[in-house]
């Protein structure tokens, strides 16, 4: 999953950084290839540990896997291309400016704080990888329990407390330092996954596709009968890889990378970066599941442990680091975006501490973790319909007469209609996921950002009328 | 200089070196010795020339 851009906007947004109320000038614009590097890091983060195992512990067959990894690649990269960076270089605007424009400041608050406590969840899971590493040493491993909020071991509850109190201290200290660390750590990442996959197939003793395809189905059928039955058929697959970063690109938040680009050719910038991290890496993070379960017949997604199982002190390592770097700016992008609940006068690092306060307490329960795949459906269900309102106001506004940017026009700090068009079809979508019909998290995000869409019109002509 | 080094050691010690493994010329332990080394050897190297940069 990509990170670090939802950070540069928060920061841009809180710290007053570069244009963040002003169109990009000419000057400062990249070509499009400068976007390729930029994001080539972005999608090799901790998050791969942990979502990777997963598809084979849902059971998705290996075929599947592959074929539908790939489709839902090449739509999100073609999402960002045609859905978010025409826009972007159109508007040269933050995501945040864009949408305070359209829906009024007071909105871009609430929507802020939305944003921050999902960001705590995503830290939260990263906190429980990074400790499901610094327990390998120490012989301590996660247990995940059944219910949503069990908790694992006491002394693994511990290590998780120890590593959430560091990184939050880390983060309320500054942003900067691990943000150049994490640039530094990337391609040594990137490379780390593939060698624990090539290590995982030595493990499974793969000496062609038809044993590989022999290993991956005898790691299924064994989680399959502890498990039960699971269906993570091809579709599903496609729509969850399309979708993971739906509130990056249907959300429109890389509007804030993108509005640097000369032209739209910059919505190819994420190919490289998805096909590293939502490709490679989670197909060699599936591998080591799959190898775990031959070599211990244990079904347990444990990031730590399998990457110790693969590549030894470098795995651990690279766990930690993995985590750590992706959960340290996620805690101090939470913490910027709850600084607006405290007041004026309390210190600058307070909503830091109590993002990272939340953040640990969620990293405590490992099943939350555990259900990242649902989590991330969830995080671009709830996300993504404000850039259904944000596309809709840009080309249908004039086309259909109703009033573009309507916040700025009319001096109104909260429009009440983005607020409806977003909060109805979210509403809608969160009931259907957890309500009885159990609906796949990521299956509402297309329905939701169509029907908040369609909503805002709708109720702005209403309005006009 | 610096940069040939940073790319030598995830390149050589730690990529090669699972290949190597994955082709049964070096065995587990020495491959993750070799990763360790890699590991240890980006990072002392890597932030010299990317600081630069």
């Amino acid at each position: 999953m990509s990170e670090n851009h939802e950070g540069e906007l928060t920061l841009e947004r809180n710290d007053g950084g570069e244009f963040e109320r002003t169109p990009v000038p000419s000057s400062k614009l990249k070509g499009w290839k400068s976007f390729l590097g930029m994001y080539a890091g972005e999608h090799a983060a901790g998050t791969e540990f942990m979502i990777g195992p997963l598809f084979l512990a849902a059971g998705a067959s290996l075929k599947d896997l592959l074929i539908g990894l790939f489709i839902g690649n090449v739509l999100a990269i073609l999402t960002w291309r045609f859905i978010v960076a025409p826009i972007a270089v159109s508007k040269k605007l933050t995501l945040y400016y864009q949408l305070e424009k359209i829906a009024g400041k007071h909105l871009v608050k609430v929507y802020n704080v939305v944003n921050g406590v999902l960001f705590c969840f995503l830290a939260g899971a990263m906190i429980t990888v990074s400790a499901s590493a610094v327990g390998i040493p120490f012989d301590i491993n996660f247990t995940v329990p059944k219910g949503i909020f069990g908790l694992s071991t006491p002394s693994f509850s511990m290590i998780v407390i120890i590593v959430g109190v560091v990184m939050t201290i880390v983060a309320a200290a500054g942003y900067n330092t691990v943000s150049k660390f994490a640039n530094i750590a990337a391609p040594w990442m990137i490379v780390v996954f593939a060698a624990c996959g090539i290590s995982a197939l030595t493990q499974m003793e793969v000496t062609s596709w038809g044993s590989l395809l022999t290993e991956w189905d005898n790691g299924v059928n064994v989680v399959q009968s502890v498990s039960g039955k699971v269906d993570f058929g091809f579709w599903k697959i496609v729509i969850f890889s399309w979708l993971c970063n739906a509130a990056m690109h249907f959300g429109m938040a890389d509007l804030s990378i993108m509005r640097f680009a000369k032209d739209s050719r910059a919505g190819w910038g994420p190919s490289i970066g998805m096909f590293l991290g939502h490709y490679m890496a989670w197909i060699c993070a599936s591998f080591m599941l799959a190898a775990q379960i031959k070599l211990t017949g244990d079904i347990s997604a444990n990031p730590g442990a399998l990457a110790w199982s693969a590549v030894g002190w470098t795995g651990i390592i690279c766990v930690i680091v993995a985590g750590w770097t992706t959960a340290n700016p996620t805690i101090y992008r939470a913490g910027l975006a709850f600084q607006s609940l405290f007041p004026l006068k309390a210190k600058s690092y307070s909503g830091v501490i109590l993002a990272g306060l939340v953040a640990t307490a969620a990293g405590i329960f490992p099943a939350l973790s555990a259900k990242l795949l649902d989590f991330v459906g969830l995080y671009g269900t709830i996300l993504g319909p404000m850039g259904g309102v944000i596309f809709v106001n840009h080309y249908l506004a004039k086309k259909m007469n109703f009033t573009q940017n309507y916040a700025d026009e009319k001096g109104s700090s909260f429009n009440m209609a983005v607020l409806l068009a977003w909060v109805i079809p979210v509403a809608l979508g969160l009931y259907f996921i957890f309500g009885e019909q159990q609906l796949f998290a990521a299956y509402a995000v297309i329905p939701c950002w169509i029907a908040s869409s369609l909503l805002y019109v709708i109720i702005m002509k209403f309005q006009k009328s | 200089m610096l940069k040939l080094i940073s790319t030598l050691s995830i390149g050589v010690l730690i990529l090669l070196a699972s290949i190597f493994l994955f082709l049964g010329i070096l065995d587990a332990t020495k491959v993750n010795i070799s990763m360790l080394i890699g590991t240890i050897i980006w990072f002392i190297v890597t932030p010299l020339w990317m600081k630069e940069e």
